[in-house]
């Protein structure tokens, strides 16, 4: 999670380092696009001859070249293990993105999800010949009902996101369901931005409301914000300040007095697993992201995997498909017509959603069982009030300095009158070897740093991060601008032209694009 | 617990630097009244041989497509996966980093999203695509969205042949987004989808090869489509049909979406895919999803970045083009590394040995008595009629080992004509011992 803003002042060109006459320097090698290397005669696998002498296109075979370039085998090895190395990674360093939980992917979990009997197994094959399968789901259901205390959990949804659509939608076909239309969903002001995005989605009109001064919500804002007409409220517990929300209990009941649901947004669970569960909260439903809290990789911006889980009152609503033991057997429910009682409000993908992250967090969760993810989240907190403490004296945060959970937010006021922004530092941070926080969310905080080391970092590790984190916030009291504003200088790019991306969009290579050589000229 | 690197020493001394008495003091802002009492109700950590015993148990009880004969797509398809896409894919420099937020320390995942884009463009013959959706289904109900925008109308018409999953994802964010939906009759045969558009309709949303296998011709409808004001969206399930078959692109479509997941993804049992998402360069400030984009340094040289962000929800929060914030990064990676290693003659090949195979089979099928072919042109996968249950034969079939295909009531459990309807796929890992063992197999059912 991250957002940034425009920085209309570049660095110095002047401070131009000094390029090898190949562009490489040491180990960071360029390497041109698949475009520029492959040819389209070229394949690097070996396929036999086709024979079949009466094809039944029907007319439609396709005409002229399409224009594939392909590689060999160790041609491609070589291109994209070049690629590779120009990525920073939580497997080379601490990667203390807030609100995103970059915390270790084990091993294991991709051994796991790699079983033929889980990678290769198609999603329609009779229900008998899959029935480790189903049972797996319907085990990861029991223990995401286990923590959080809710009633019931669809696994379909494919990610964060899809989880809040998978949510709201829940909360609008119970309204439905009593046959009231209500027009408004509460946001405050720090959410993520795809919760009012998802409202808006489901046509509802997003009412925003602030925080108070300690960046919590206050219960009496909610209940001065509530009416008949709002059918839903949308809170992220921990908050994206990275605090716990304390008045969680009676927001709720303000929420159902007044006939409306209280849709928690779980993108921060991995603080309280253990700790707390939502379900003694009061709250109705809650997306969880199996690529945070439970350890499934983030390759790079997906796949994700955002299960929701419901209360009593949301869970006949939940979408197709579930699971359902039957004595030893599990069925897969695929149909509104087969589900009993219940009211699915719909489907929100083909299939069953992301198997392959189910297995991953099963593995996660069986891994480090009670003790060990009460034990996560308490680290995951300690770690990031260590960092606190090693920082609040030449930083500044927005709301005092008090206890965070998993995540600390510093803002740039600290940096008031150096010259220096926050998009400036994180590019600083860069050069000094490790991947930013997130900045600029929430944007409650102005330019704000949000830092999440996750527990998966050692004392040493975070020592080692305080102490640049310090040197840089000293460097910049001190007035050394050109550190920063020339950063980063050691990446395989200094900072990329986003003005011109954007004006005019080049989204694909076509022959004739700018080549690597061309530009540099 | 060997993920978490604190010991005990550590965590003392590291609340004594913070300057409270114990872990608990630094979740006193949870009401006391709620916190746990104790450890939940699960059991405590494992090893990983525990681990692995445990999943490894489930995972057995499974039959997996390379056990038996298998003839099962309707959305997925095994296909065969060279080993280097796997082993580059867990690179720890892909698979352990994030959305590419900070361009400079990720030009590999930005510059293979760049290739992915141009690939997808490529082969649904497009001039743009996005950076992957979470799958076809989920593209397919963002294109309608992006139809309604272009247009300012709200009504989709649903060809009878689009898979109906996909047609339930439309139909229900539709139905929660206050957009209408005419849905033609679910058939192998599709009523005529030019008369339902009107001056009303957003889109017509087609899928080929369509849900029964069958292909045809989309560039009368496109026509008749534009002739309304209304876009074309074309499903593309199968997306190695695109390397023998015409692109949609050239057909007239407006948006082709895409399940990428037959190159370079396993079946995963329906998960993790990746969806493809392809349309016009003047329709791009409305499509939905990341989006790369190449620019420059300030030393001039080549790089990529994000871009058009000005349409994401991090920004535009409740006026966005959509909810997404996620794509499907590795996933598309797979998919692209597996294109690349194919290059142009490869997939020709795989997807002429894709058709041929498929065409063996239908005729060993359709030699057994009262088995038809319902399709007659089509790409990797068909649909036959049986003389009795589909249902029951796909079971009778999975008895003696074989896992014959999909049947239609299965997909279309409303459908009362789809009952005796079974869709089989086949693809380059078929072989003739496979395709005879169905045949065989089939033959007893019947004959019992």
């Amino acid at each position: 999670m991250s957002g940034e803003a425009r920085d209309k002042r570049a660095p110095e060109p002047m401070a131009r380092i000094e390029r090898t006459f190949s562009g490489n320097a040491g180990l960071q090698i360029e390497e041109p696009l698949l475009f520029e290397v492959g040819r389209t005669e070229i394949s690097g696998v070996d396929l036999p001859e086709p024979s079949n002498d009466k094809p039944r296109f029907g007319g439609l075979e396709r005409q002229g070249e399409i224009g594939l370039p392909g590689l060999t085998e160790p041609e491609a090895m070589r291109h994209y293990v070049r690629l590779s190395q120009k990525n920073y990674a939580i497997d080379m360093g601490t990667y203390p993105l807030g609100s995103c939980t970059m915390k270790h992917n084990p091993r294991l979990n991709e051994k796991m999800a790699r079983l033929p009997g889980f990678a290769d197994i198609h999603p329609l094959q009779p229900q008998s010949s899959v029935q480790g399968a189903l049972e797996l789901m319907a085990m990861l259901a029991d223990w995401l009902c286990e923590m959080t205390g809710m009633a019931s959990v669809a696994l379909s949804p494919k990610a964060g996101a899809h989880g809040e659509l998978c949510g709201m939608t829940a909360i609008r076909a119970a309204h439905e369901a009593k046959g009231v239309k209500r027009s408004v969903v509460l946001v405050p002001e720090s959410a993520h931005g795809t919760n009012p995005a998802t409202a808006a989605l489901l046509g509802y009109d997003v009412k925003a409301f602030p925080a108070r001064e300690d960046g919590t919500v206050s219960v009496d804002a909610v209940r001065e914000a509530m009416s008949d007409d709002v059918a839903g409220i949308m809170l992220t517990n921990p908050n994206t300040c990275g605090l716990f929300e304390r008045d969680i209990v009676e927001i709720a009941e303000a929420v159902h007095e007044k006939g409306a649901y209280f849709y928690c947004d779980g993108a921060n669970f991995n603080a309280i697993v253990g700790k707390v569960r939502p379900g003694d909260l009061g709250i109705d439903c809650m997306h969880i992201n199996l690529h945070k809290t439970f350890s499934t990789p983030h390759g790079g911006g997906g796949p994700g995997s955002g299960p929701v889980v419901f209360s009593k009152a949301l869970a006949p609503f939940a979408p197709v498909p579930f699971v359902e033991r039957q004595g030893d057997a599990c069925r897969l429910v695929e149909t509104g017509e087969a589900a009993g009682d219940a009211t699915p409000f719909g489907r929100l993908t083909a299939f069953h959603g992301q198997m392959g992250m189910f297995v991953r967090a099963l593995a996660y969760m069986l891994s480090h069982g009670a003790d060990g993810m009460r034990q996560a989240s308490e680290d995951a907190v300690l770690n990031a009030n260590y960092l606190r403490a090693g920082l609040s004296d030449l930083m500044s945060q927005p709301f005092g300095d008090q206890p965070c959970m998993h995540e600390v937010l510093f803002d740039d006021s600290f940096l008031k009158d150096t010259d220096i922004t926050t998009h400036d530092l994180a590019k600083a941070l860069i050069d000094e070897g490790y991947h930013p926080m997130t900045v600029y969310f929430p944007l409650v905080a102005h330019g704000a740093m949000l830092i999440e080391p996750t527990e998966s970092e050692s004392r040493a590790a975070l020592d080692g991060f305080i102490a640049v984190m310090r040197d840089l916030a000293q460097s910049a009291q001190g007035g050394d601008v050109a550190r920063f504003r020339d950063a980063p200088r050691y990446a395989p790019r200094r900072r990329l032209d986003e003005t011109r991306a954007a004006r005019e969009p080049v989204l694909r290579w076509r022959d004739g694009n700018v080549r690597q050589d061309d530009a540099a000229e | 617990m060997r993920y978490l690197p604190l010991t005990p020493g550590d965590r003392e001394a590291m609340l004594a630097r913070i300057g409270v008495p114990d872990i608990d003091a630094l979740f006193d802002s949870v009401p006391a009244a709620v916190r746990l009492q104790g450890d939940l109700d699960l059991p405590g950590h494992k090893s990983e041989l525990e681990v692995e015993r445990e999943l490894g148990a489930l995972a057995a009880k499974n039959t997996s497509a390379g056990q038996v004969p298998f003839f099962v797509g309707a959305g997925a398809y095994k296909h065969h996966v060279p080993a280097s896409v796997d082993h580059l894919i867990q690179r720890s420099e892909f698979l352990t980093s994030y959305t590419p937020y900070q361009p400079e320390i990720a030009q590999g995942t930005l510059q293979y999203l760049f290739e992915f884009q141009t690939q997808v463009a490529l082969l649904t013959g497009m001039e743009v695509a996005n950076a992957s959706m979470y799958d076809g289904s989920t593209a397919c109900a963002e294109a309608v969205l992006m139809a309604h925008r272009l247009t300012r109308r709200k009504r989709a018409v649903l060809s009878g042949s689009l898979h109906p999953h996909y047609r339930a994802v439309v139909e229900t964010l539709s139905h929660y987004s206050d957009a209408d939906v005419v849905a033609m009759p679910a058939g192998p045969e599709d009523a005529d989808l030019a008369a339902a558009i009107d001056e009303e309709t957003s889109c017509v949303v087609v899928q080929l090869p369509d849900v029964f296998g069958g292909v045809r011709d989309l560039s009368a409808l496109a026509e008749a489509a534009h002739a309304k004001g209304a876009l074309l969206i074309v499903a593309v399930t199968e997306i190695v049909s695109l390397g023998a078959i015409r692109p949609p692109g050239d057909m007239g479509a407006d948006i082709v979406v895409a399940e990428g997941q037959s190159l370079g993804n396993g079946l995963n049992f329906g998960g993790p895919y990746v969806g493809l998402f392809a349309t016009r360069q003047a329709f791009v400030r409305q499509m939905p999803g990341r989006i790369c984009g190449e620019t420059v340094d300030v030393e001039g040289r080549r790089g990529f970045v994000l871009t058009l962000s000005t349409r994401e929800q991090h920004i535009r929060r409740e006026r966005a083009t959509s909810n997404i914030c996620t794509n499907s990064g590795l996933c598309a990676l797979a998919f692209t590394i597996h294109l690349s290693l194919l290059g142009e003659v490869g997939l020709r090949r795989l997807a002429s040995l894709n058709h041929a195979a498929a065409c063996a089979l239908a005729d060993d099928l359709t030699e057994l008595d009262g088995v038809e072919l319902v399709t007659p042109a089509f790409f990797n996968e068909f649909t036959i009629r049986v003389p009795g249950s589909g249902a029951e034969i796909i079971d009778q079939l999975a008895k003696k080992g074989v896992l014959g295909g999909v049947p239609m009531s299965r997909l279309m459990p409303d459908e009362g004509g789809a009952g005796d309807l079974i869709i089989v796929a086949a693809t380059e890992v078929t072989s003739d011992t496979d395709r005879a063992a169905y045949r065989a197999c089939l033959q007893e059912v019947l004959g019992a």
